[in-house]
């Protein structure tokens, strides 16, 4: 068998005040690498192992503040800067109102790195397999005997010396430790690589079913699948099958002014433009013409339509049908719509009906523009500059 | 732990070694379980499979099943979450504030209000989130970039609840987990069967009783304690706010913070002293949970059941002096209206009885304190109940007032947290050291160098 290393040399000792004797000796020695283990804390141990006071605190301290500095930038950021909104007449910034998560933060980084901090950079924890761990010596120290360890790596180690130390400061029992075997594991074992696979089929078969199928499934669909009508939905309640309900004969709209014209051919003759060629209304027809007629029109009223057949094409805008129309008969058909073009007076005002229709006669005057209108635009645009 | 306690009765009686020690808390973990714990967890066990079948009804059906509905939309799932929180604040104050304070008493006891601080936040949890009746939408409650870009309300008390609550959890369970480490290793190095000793050790995270280990730890513990603290009085805090930051009469008022922290306080440790009671007798604890802890305990409660009662006196003080017409209205509403009956059970339980504890006979006696101690339980979940339902069920609107009735599933939902802190802690008693081992050695006698530093 393979010799074995030696950890060090420890000893226990039977009372609280003998310990501490011991300890103030082996300090006062010069020993570095030694350790004591107590069931308990013992009052008095740091000084005569003559330890310096805990480091600890930084720690704590630093994660505090970050704590606190990031809650208070994130909420600053998310309620003032990424989505701001005014919550009970409260500033985008509250500070009083953020306080209390401010606060909670701090508290819960500065104890958790606390902890993390001193179980992994303080103890380098977890040491299962310490040398000490599994001795008879951790045994005694755990139930109710104080111990003293010193290293084998110290400076001063010298086996014969430490035990007569050891027995002249009163100790019950001396014991060597040695470091246990090194186990190794070979990564490439057929056993661990199909372990592996089972675990990544297993996780990723249950990611793909929780995340396609469960989600869509009772009752987690039941956000998505709610007994309210959705506009459009078929009721299954009223008997005409139509979710939406029109409202009772005779409702009238607030600011409906009824078209007395309604369904007649030609009533141009009483209706006449009201509005004056200015370029604001002009711009302003050009807008609602664009919005309203020009999907089926086209944006020139061409009649070139953008529906891609989806309805029939209407005719062009500029055929001596229409260009002869008097004002009237244009705005009427807009209300009334002319055989399969629907009415647009629900989405239109009178406004802007007569403002499409005097934009429709600028399309037409630029469609068939005479050489005097050229004429006329270059003298503008020599006024203008241009 | 490093400090200089006065001199007072010991803390272990019986001059017991360390060894006794050792086996006395151990003795319920390393004994197989016999008919009495059975017995009992057969019975909270079925109180938990009570609430958790009529729970998951209200989940198929709907909460339409509770007796929630307008104009008390809070109803029970409210009133049991503040109850819950309440009862775990007990453990902090005795583990963290007890130690700042350097109450050395505390050691016998702390461990087990640690734990029960951890169940009865659990309680606690669950409810709100069955409040809303989706409790798999929870995850909106945390703040997390989503498609909306949206942000949870940070301003909002609820909000802040989570942030406390879920805190909270964390920083007790942690301070615990602390808390045993030693006695893991405690455990790992008595036993020799295989299994527990690898799950011991695995817990131990290979903890060495080194001093230079202590060093830190003593000052992780201090640490700690000092955060769980203010954290502890924050939790309270924060949860009155839920009530505080509205502007329902009887709600609206500055006097919430302190007075649900002293009424959390007060419910907490009489759920402790009910605990206890039963546990040092059921595992030979005696000598170490000792009678003049719980005497020590009844003075506490004695203590903050008067500060409660000074509180309801100035909630009627204030509604008067204040002016409001509808604040006074709801403080005599809540006194002589429609849930008067719930009124006096909470002043009666609360304020009147504790005051027995002023006689030093029924603070030394066990059956005496065990009564008044569920009656305080049972007075603190009807001031909950009174504050939530007596300031919804009749405000500002009289057209909309009601009258607020519990179903048969809000009973049974309660009855199952019960059923899950007992069975929590039933197990809890016989898979953990009740009792710090680390800590109650080093409070017994002769455990300490009687020279100290001053040699
Ligand atoms: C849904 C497509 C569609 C839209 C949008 C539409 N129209 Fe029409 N329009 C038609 C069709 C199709 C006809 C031909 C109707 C017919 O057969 O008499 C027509 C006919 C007309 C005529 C008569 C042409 C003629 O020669 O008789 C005018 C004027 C007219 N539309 C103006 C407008 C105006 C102004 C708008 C914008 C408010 C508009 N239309 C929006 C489809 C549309």
């Amino acid at each position: 068998m393979k010799e074995k290393k030696v950890y060090g040399l420890t000893a226990l000792f039977d009372t609280p005040d003998r310990i501490i004797d011991a300890v103030k000796k082996i300090s006062s020695d010069g020993y570095k690498k030694f350790d004591v283990h107590t069931p308990y804390p013992l009052h008095g141990m740091d000084g005569a192992m003559k330890l310096k006071p805990s480091k600890l605190g930084y720690i704590t301290l630093v994660f505090g503040l970050s704590g606190a500095l990031f809650a208070l930038l994130f909420m600053f950021w998310a309620m003032s800067i990424d989505y701001p909104m005014v919550i009970g007449g409260k500033p985008f910034f509250a500070l009083p109102a953020f306080i209390p998560i401010t606060f909670e933060l701090t508290v819960l980084l500065a104890t958790l790195s606390t902890v993390i901090g001193m179980l992994t950079f303080f103890f380098s924890f977890p040491s299962n397999n310490h040398p000490l761990i599994g001795s008879d010596y951790m045994r005694s120290v755990s139930a109710d005997k104080f111990g003293i360890s010193i290293e084998a790596e110290d400076e001063k180690f010298d086996d014969i010396q430490i035990r007569a130390l050891f027995s002249k400061l009163g100790t019950i029992q001396i014991e060597e430790i040695y470091y246990p075997d090194t186990e190794t594991f070979p990564m490439f074992q057929k056993k661990f690589i199909l372990f592996l696979l089972v675990i990544a089929i297993l996780t990723g078969g249950t990611t793909y079913f929780v995340l396609n199928k469960l989600l869509f499934m009772q009752p987690f669909n039941w956000m998505m699948t709610q007994d309210k009508l959705i506009p459009q939905e078929r009721s299954e309640f009223f008997s005409d099958g139509f979710g939406m309900r029109v409202p009772v004969d005779g409702t009238v709209a607030r600011g409906f002014l009824p078209y007395e014209f309604k369904g007649e051919v030609n009533p141009a003759s009483f209706l006449s433009n009201p509005i004056l060629l200015t370029k604001k209304s002009i711009l302003f027809g050009q807008q609602k013409f664009l919005t309203f007629c020009s999907p089926c029109h086209g944006n020139f009223g061409d009649g070139d339509s953008r529906l891609r057949g989806q309805f029939p094409n209407p005719p062009t805008l500029h055929s001596n049908r229409v260009k002869e129309m008097p004002d009237g008969q244009i705005f009427h058909i807009i209300n009334n719509g002319q055989n399969i073009m629907p009415s647009y007076s629900s989405q239109t005002t009178v406004e802007e009906r007569w403002a499409i229709v005097n934009y429709i006669r600028v399309l037409q005057r630029a469609k068939n523009a005479t050489q005097s209108d050229l004429e006329e635009i270059k003298k503008e645009s020599a006024a203008n500059g241009k | 732990m490093n400090i200089d306690y006065t001199i007072e009765a010991p803390v272990v009686e019986g001059r017991l070694t360390l060894g006794d020690i050792e086996r006395l808390v151990a003795a319920p973990m390393e004994s197989k379980p016999d008919k009495k714990f059975y017995i009992a967890l057969s019975i909270s066990g079925t109180f938990l499979l009570i609430g958790a079948v009529l729970l998951a009804m209200s989940f198929y059906k709907g909460v339409g099943l509770w007796g929630n509905n307008q104009p008390v939309g809070w109803g029970f799932p409210i009133v049991n979450f503040v109850f819950w929180v309440g009862i775990g604040h007990a453990g902090t104050l005795i583990s963290a504030i007890l130690f700042l304070l350097r109450q050395k008493w505390r050691t016998g006891i702390a461990r087990f209000a640690e734990a029960m601080t951890i169940f009865a936040v659990m309680c606690a949890g669950v409810f709100p989130i069955i409040h809303t009746g989706r409790p798999w939408l929870a995850g909106y409650l945390m703040p997390y970039p989503n498609q909306h870009g949206l942000w949870v309300n940070f301003t909002s008390p609820l909000v802040w609840d989570v942030f406390a609550v879920s805190t909270y959890f964390t920083v007790s369970l942690v301070f615990w987990y602390i808390g045993l480490i030693p006695d893991f290793a405690v455990m790992r190095d008595r036993t020799t069967a295989k299994i527990r000793k690898t799950i011991y050790s695995i817990f131990s995270l290979g903890w060495r009783n080194s001093h230079r280990n202590w060093q830190h730890y003593e000052k992780a513990y201090m640490l700690l304690a000092g955060f769980a603290t203010p954290l502890v009085l924050s939790v309270h805090t924060i949860v009155s706010f839920d009530f505080a930051v509205s502007i329902v009469p009887g709600w609206h008022t500055t006097i919430f913070p302190p007075y649900f922290v002293a009424g959390a306080i007060f419910s907490g440790f009489a759920m402790v002293v009910t605990v206890l009671i039963f546990v040092r007798k059921i595992f030979d604890l005696e000598k170490i949970i000792t009678l003049n802890h719980l005497e020590k305990m009844t003075k506490v409660i004695l203590a903050t059941g008067l500060m409660v009662g000074y509180a309801y006196g100035m909630e009627f003080f204030i509604a008067w002096y204040s002016g409001v017409q509808v604040e006074q209205f709801v403080f005599i509403n809540r006194a002589f209206g429609p849930y008067a009956w719930a009124y006096w059970i909470m002043v009666s339980c609360n304020v009147i009885i504790p005051q027995l504890f002023w006689i030093k006979k029924i603070r030394r006696s066990i059956p005496a304190m065990l009564v008044i101690v569920i009656l305080v339980n049972v007075g603190m979940w009807f001031e909950r109940f009174v504050i939530t339902v007596t300031s919804l069920h009749r405000d500002f609107l009289p057209s909309s007032w009601g009258y607020y009735t519990p179903t048969i599933y809000d009973i049974g939902i309660l009855l199952g947290s019960f059923g899950l802190f007992f069975t929590l802690v039933i197990l809890f008693t016989k898979a953990l050291p009740v009792v710090s081992i680390s800590e109650i050695k080093a409070v017994a006698e002769g455990a300490q160098p009687n020279h100290g530093g001053a040699h």
